[in-house]
């Protein structure tokens, strides 16, 4: 069996990468990947947990299946609202919304 | 067998949902005439609501100890439902405007999605339902911002809170994951009574309190509020200033007070240098903005540094004066955004110049603008005044008065650019394009005379006070 270690290393590498890219990434649709894999990330955990630590009750994995269905909700939203920049200036790099601050 | 006397307990949600499902079964089948009604029996539910909630005495435990209701909950709910509802009363005429006019329901049903889960959040006894509450206010709220979207700023405003808040729900769930992975629970009760200090419960705790500063804007993490707060309609930022920030403060208080009351020697620092840096960073920027909305986005950061003192003492008398404080913020930043609505509504204009000379053209709104900034800033007449006496007291009564200190210092820092609004209105000439005289509608004028008798009358009706602490003493012993 794998060792719940192994587990939670590519977890976190997957969170930072992901914090990582939100950070560094100029387009908007990357940005969003990004976001999934934190959500990922974090899904990871709870189903690791579960399984490894406290087999005998499924709070873990029901979180995850929750957080499943949430961020399917979230990127529904951010896509829906990323089309409409896109209509409204024909580019969804991110260095391009910047229109406010006076 | 499920106990279906659980439903009992969601009394106030029940009554929500089902407002919420006849405005969207109006909005639907809604022909183009009978929607000149929407507005008034959208209103008209959701004050029946609102005034029932006060009469609303659910307490107990749902569901396995899912959802907890109390006295204090209830009375945080109808907190939220009464700004929700001068919201509603002052997005009207925004509503009304001929580009938008087609879409006038969905306003109102978003906004009543977002409220049912701030409910929840409020509410919540399991970290799972405290993450979906929080999802379901925050989510549409994106929409919300992004309402009018054929024009630019919106569109912006929208996709930078979408992105930041979805970061910031990774970040919490990060958080949680390691909480679940220490404690192997996520009830509230189970926590709050074997959560130990070690390396792993304080790695989930901080990042869990990361996310949640997101929310409410705490220094750190409030980058994103400046351009959402700008760039989203007026009322939306009303909503999102007073209501979203108020709900998430709510929670703030419960989880840190219930689930990791034990760690206070970890979070109370935290508070400490936080509350610090977020009073402070708020005033400097708010001194130099030129726009109305901008301005209120950094003075709304600095009040957030002012809960975040109240929250801090962990004692039952912290609650109180962090509860009574977000009541009279709710009253005074509603009436402040009141005014910038109805003006906008009339020259689209936002920034301060186009309140030179209000007083002249408009001696009302100069007057109502005026007790509402002075009671934001503190000044003894007012209700405000008294909100930032009780948290300073609270404070105070732990021992803590260099911090007492500096936040009377950031006070005198914050009257001075919250004067010069009130120059620009007394004292500066109109210009030409100004000068006649304005008015608004009449839901926005109840809800401007509901917030200003709020103001001038809360801070000298001390039961208010007293009703405040005997609920928060009830979940201290």
């Amino acid at each position: 069996m794998i060792p719940m270690e192994h587990y939670l290393i590519v977890s976190s590498v997957m969170f930072f990468v992901g914090i990582f890219g939100f950070i560094t990434r100029k387009n908007l649709l990357a940005v969003l990947i990004s976001i999934e894999l934190i959500l990922n990330s974090v899904e990871i955990n709870f189903s690791v947990f579960n399984r490894y630590l406290y087999p005998e009750h499924l709070e873990g994995m029901f979180f995850s299946l929750f957080g499943i269905a949430i961020s399917a909700a979230e990127t529904a939203v951010a896509i829906a609202i990323i089309i409409n920049i896109y209509r409204i200036r024909e580019n969804i790099d991110i260095r391009h919304i910047d229109k406010m601050k006076n | 067998m499920i106990d279906y006397s659980n439903f009992m307990i969601l009394q106030q949600e029940a009554g929500l949902m089902l407002v919420f499902l006849i405005l969207l079964v109006y909005d639907i089948f809604g022909t183009e005439a009978s929607m000149r009604w929407f507005r008034l029996i959208a209103c008209g539910l959701f004050g029946i609501h609102t005034i029932g909630g006060f009469f609303s005495g659910a307490a107990g435990v749902a569901f396995g100890g899912m959802f907890i209701s109390s006295t204090m909950t209830v009375f945080m709910k109808n907190l939220l439902n009464v700004a929700t509802l001068l919201v509603l009363m002052q997005a009207g005429e925004w509503l009304r405007t001929p580009k938008l006019r087609i879409r006038e329901g969905e306003f109102y049903i978003i906004t009543l999605a977002t409220l049912l889960g701030m409910y929840l959040m409020i509410s919540a006894g399991n970290f799972m339902l405290l993450y979906i509450g929080i999802e379901i206010a925050s989510l549409p709220v994106a929409f919300l911002a992004a309402y009018n979207k054929y024009e630019e700023h919106p569109a912006e405003a929208g996709a930078k809170y979408i992105l930041m808040t979805a970061l910031s729900s990774g970040i919490m769930m990060f958080g949680l994951s390691y909480l679940y992975g220490a404690m192997g629970t996520m009830y509230f009760d189970d926590l709050g009574q074997q959560l130990m200090i070690d390396p792993m419960t304080i790695l989930g705790f901080v990042f869990f309190f990361a996310g949640l500063a997101f929310k409410i804007s705490i220094v750190p993490f409030h980058l994103w509020t400046a351009d959402v707060y700008e760039g989203a309609p007026t009322p939306v930022t009303a909503y999102l200033s007073v209501v979203s920030k108020g709900a998430a403060c709510f929670v703030l208080l419960f989880t840190l007070y219930h689930v990791f009351g034990a760690m206070e020697q970890v979070w109370y620092p935290m508070l400490w240098g936080l509350s610090v840096i977020t009073i402070m960073i708020g005033n400097l920027f708010a001194l130099r903005q030129k726009d109305m909305k901008r301005f209120f986005t950094f003075s709304s950061i600095s009040q957030a540094g002012y809960i975040l003192l109240g929250v801090m003492p962990g004692t039952a008398q912290g609650m109180t004066a962090t509860v009574y404080f977000i009541l009279i913020y709710l009253f005074s930043n509603l009436a402040v955004f009141g005014v910038i609505t109805a003006l906008e509504n009339r020259t689209q204009r936002t920034d301060i110049a186009a309140y030179n000379g209000l007083y002249k053209t408009n001696p009302v709104w100069a007057f109502v603008m005026m007790i509402a900034v002075f009671s934001l800033a503190g000044i003894p007449p007012f209700a405000g005044f008294f909100s930032k006496f009780f948290i300073f007291a609270s404070i105070a009564e732990r021992g803590e008065y260099l911090l007492v200190f500096i936040a009377l210092i950031n006070t005198v820092v914050s009257l001075y650019y919250y004067l010069l609004i009130i120059k620009a209105m007394f004292i500066r000439e109109p210009d030409e394009s100004l000068r006649e005289a304005w008015s608004t509608d009449q839901y926005n004028k109840t809800s401007l005379l509901i917030c200003g008798i709020g103001i001038l009358v809360i801070g000298f009706l001390s039961g208010i006070y007293e009703h405040i602490g005997s609920l928060s003493a009830g979940l201290f012993t």
